[in-house]
């Protein structure tokens, strides 16, 4: 096996971020590791200044197709908390179905339709269609049942139209949640046969482990995912308000995106990090799925951010019946249809936090006192990342030169960048590679 | 169609959120439907491989830098139908709100000093402002239904049927209470129908996703705009969320 590898993975140009992966090696020495991240700039921290509080929302949402409801909830929290906006308690459930729906989208999105290929050395999940149809069958009845919720609960599945500042335009009607959680019910076979695949499967993770900084939300009464403090596995919590203190952005020449560190090098966001610091909140089933991974923290494989995803879904459709028995036991409190709350716009500055699929999301605005926002700053779970996979390439790079073939080196460290399941395009790939002897 | 006719179809994604495409992954079942029609050789959303030979090209996101129009232009030498989707791709978006923002101010407020890192033109553009456009499928995100119609029209060389009235005939037809009679400002009067009024439906107001229909001056919701006197202009002055590239394309004509 040679000793000198040149592995450059480069993934097309898009814009939430399209990241490369270049690696060279000669006589087993590493003259280069890098994780490079071209972004196209957006601009939304401009976009949006000028603007009326109402309409915030409604634009930042377009950041990420993804995670629109996260960027909205984020988005209203820090409207409402630079305003004193008070919402109901019955909103805030509907807010968390919102939230735990686009958690299952985008969870299922990735174990089912990106992940799962890796593990059974399929190239993507379109051949799976015909080698494991009952298996794609399932994983499509469950993102469907995600995409159900979401329409139910905020009017569309992608881009939510019922969220606004002070609570929803619309809600749903004690019908639509009764059948919801039918049907979430339902869902506990399909979340079983797909846990059941998955362990079958485990064999095939690879074995890496790097001891870095989890950071999450935490809360004490409910596994942190609207609300909470700030938690980092390594120096305990923080005020949301405080959120800078943890983000310190920082530029790299390789990258255009915005790396972050707090207490090392880097730390990792996402289910993982949400895993090991709020493990005991989790759902009963969903710990009982954890067990079959041995999943339990502090759990230093990234690549086990798939698995702590599908232990997420689990925990959402479990918390997500519980939430509805809740609203219907104290029966809807009825709204018109046309709800728009009362509030008068005040200067302030607001931020916002919430977890969404791939980490914790932090809404910053300012406005002045007609409600016109004069600054913004949002910052992402994807760049939050950016540094931590770095340093697992450094590590884990002269692990395996020289022991594995080539195409295993760039296909381990794909899945390593897909386990941190970026945004959707950095997660899927075109290959362009060379290896030079 | 036998699937060895069924055209090849690509995706291609420049500056936008991905929400279209997702849409499409979101067809669920219904994807096999698309697939009865045309092969997909080309779908970051959920596929890894990726072909250069295809003949159908779907554009999602703005145009925002000479690099994006280099690939948009080969992209189009390589098609023999091009479909912008998505109103990023259709009018320039959400992006477009910067083009009538000060471009200094837009890179200061977000890369501070840092600013030159960044190749990035003044103004988003839409595909049609690059290249020649064959069809396009408007909203933000798409309609999956009229994605769905569009592509089919595509595949049969037909014309797909796109209105070009107002939103308000169909909120009217749904019989919402109008966002003027709420206090609240809507575009509906000026926007393009085909998405059912959706958000006014869910209790919102028409942002003015899909658009200003080909003549606002003239096809406008009369009735709507009468009664709440205003003109078109006005309302298009007013709340100009999605309408920066296409005012500036209308004045400048
Ligand atoms: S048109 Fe809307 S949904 Fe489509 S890419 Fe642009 S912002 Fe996203
Ligand atoms: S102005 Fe808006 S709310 Fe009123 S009828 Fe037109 S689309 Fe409907
Ligand atoms: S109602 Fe207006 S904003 Fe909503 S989808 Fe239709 S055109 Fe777009």
């Amino acid at each position: 096996m040679s000793d000198d590898i040149d592995v450059n993975v480069e993934y097309l140009t898009r814009v939430e971020g399209h990241g490369n992966i270049e690696v060279n090696a000669k006589d087993g020495e590493i003259e280069k590791c890098e994780w490079q991240v071209i972004e196209a700039p957006r601009f939304f921290e401009s976009l949006v200044v000028d603007r009326d509080w109402k309409e915030l929302h409604h634009v930042t949402s377009r950041i990420c197709g993804i995670c629109s409801i996260g960027h909205t909830l984020a988005s209203l929290k820090a409207t409402e908390d630079a305003m004193d906006i008070d919402i109901s308690e019955q909103d805030k459930k509907l807010r968390k179905l919102a939230l735990h729906a686009e958690n299952m989208q985008s969870h299922v999105l990735h174990v089912g339709y990106l992940a799962l290929p890796d593990l059974l050395d399929s190239k993507s999940v379109v051949p799976l269609t015909e080698t494991h149809s009952e298996e794609v069958k399932t994983v499509i009845r469950l993102h469907k049942l995600a995409n159900t919720m979401s329409d139910v609960v905020t009017g569309r599945t992608t881009h939510p139209q019922r969220l606004i500042p002070g609570g929803f335009t619309k809600i749903p009607n004690e019908r639509e949640l009764e059948e919801l959680k039918e049907k979430l019910e339902d869902s506990v076979d399909d979340l079983k046969a797909v846990a059941d695949l998955l362990e079958n499967l485990a064999p095939k993770i690879p074995d890496f482990r790097r001891e870095t900084e989890y950071i999450s939300l935490t809360h004490e009464d409910e596994y942190g995912l609207y609300g909470g403090d700030i938690c980092s596995s390594d120096t305990g919590t923080t005020d949301v308000d405080e959120y800078l203190d943890i983000t310190n952005e920082y530029t790299v020449p390789q990258s255009t995106a915005k790396y972050t560190k707090n207490n090392r090098e880097s730390y990792m966001a996402g289910a993982l990090a949400r895993l090991n610091n709020n493990y005991q909140q989790l759902s009963p089933m969903a710990k009982e799925i954890a067990g079959k991974f041995d999943l339990d923290p502090m759990e230093y494989n990234p690549y086990m951010n798939t698995i702590a995803q599908l232990v997420e879904v689990v925990h959402s459709v479990e918390d997500s019946i519980g939430i509805i028995e809740e609203l219907l036991d104290k029966g809807l409190e009825k709204q018109g249809e046309y709800n728009s709350p009362d509030i008068e716009p005040k200067a302030g500055r607001g931020i916002g936090a919430v977890e969404v699929p791939r980490g914790i999301l932090f809404h910053d605005y300012t406005y002045d006192e007609e409600g016109k926002c004069t600054e913004a700053n949002c910052i992402i779970p994807t760049n939050q990342n950016h540094g931590n996979i770095q340093q697992d390439m450094e590590k884990m790079v002269p692990e395996i030169i020289g022991k594995k073939p080539e195409d295993e080196i760039e296909l381990t460290l794909e899945m390593l960048v897909r386990a941190y399941d970026p945004c959707i395009s950095c997660s899927t790939h075109y290959v362009d590679i060379d290896f030079v002897e | 169609m036998k699937p060895e006719e069924r055209p090849k179809a690509a995706f291609f994604d420049f500056a936008g959120c991905e929400g279209d495409q997702l849409q499409v992954a979101n067809l669920e079942e219904k994807i096999l439907d698309l697939l009865n029609i045309v092969e997909l050789v080309s779908f970051r959303e959920v596929m890894t491989e990726h072909s250069d030979d295809y003949d159908v090209a779907f554009i999602e996101g703005s145009i925002t830098n000479s690099h994006d129009a280099e690939r948009l232009n080969g992209i189009r030498e390589n098609a023999d139908v091009l479909v912008a989707i998505g109103a990023c791709a259709t009018i320039g978006g959400i992006n477009s709100i910067r083009n009538v923002q000060d471009f200094e101010k837009v890179q200061e407020r977000v890369y501070g000093d840092e600013r030159e890192h960044y190749e990035a033109w003044e103004k988003a553009k839409p595909a049609k402002a690059v290249v020649e456009v064959d069809y396009e499928v408007h909203g933000c995100p798409i309609d999956r239904e009229e994605f769905l119609h569009v592509v089919q029209s595509v595949v049969m060389g037909r014309e797909p049927n796109i209105p070009d009235h107002p939103v308000c005939v169909e909120c009217k037809l749904n019989e919402n209470v109008c966002a003027f009679e709420r206090d609240e400002f809507c575009v509906g009067p000026v926007t393009r129908a085909g998405c059912d009024s959706c958000c006014v439906n869910e209790g919102a107001i028409c942002w003015g996703c899909r658009g200003l229909i080909d003549n606002p001056n003239e096809e406008a919701h009369e009735e709507v705009l009468e009664e709440y006197g205003l003109t078109a202009e006005e309302v298009i002055k007013k709340f100009d969320l999605y309408f920066a590239w296409q005012q500036e394309a209308r004045e400048d004509e």
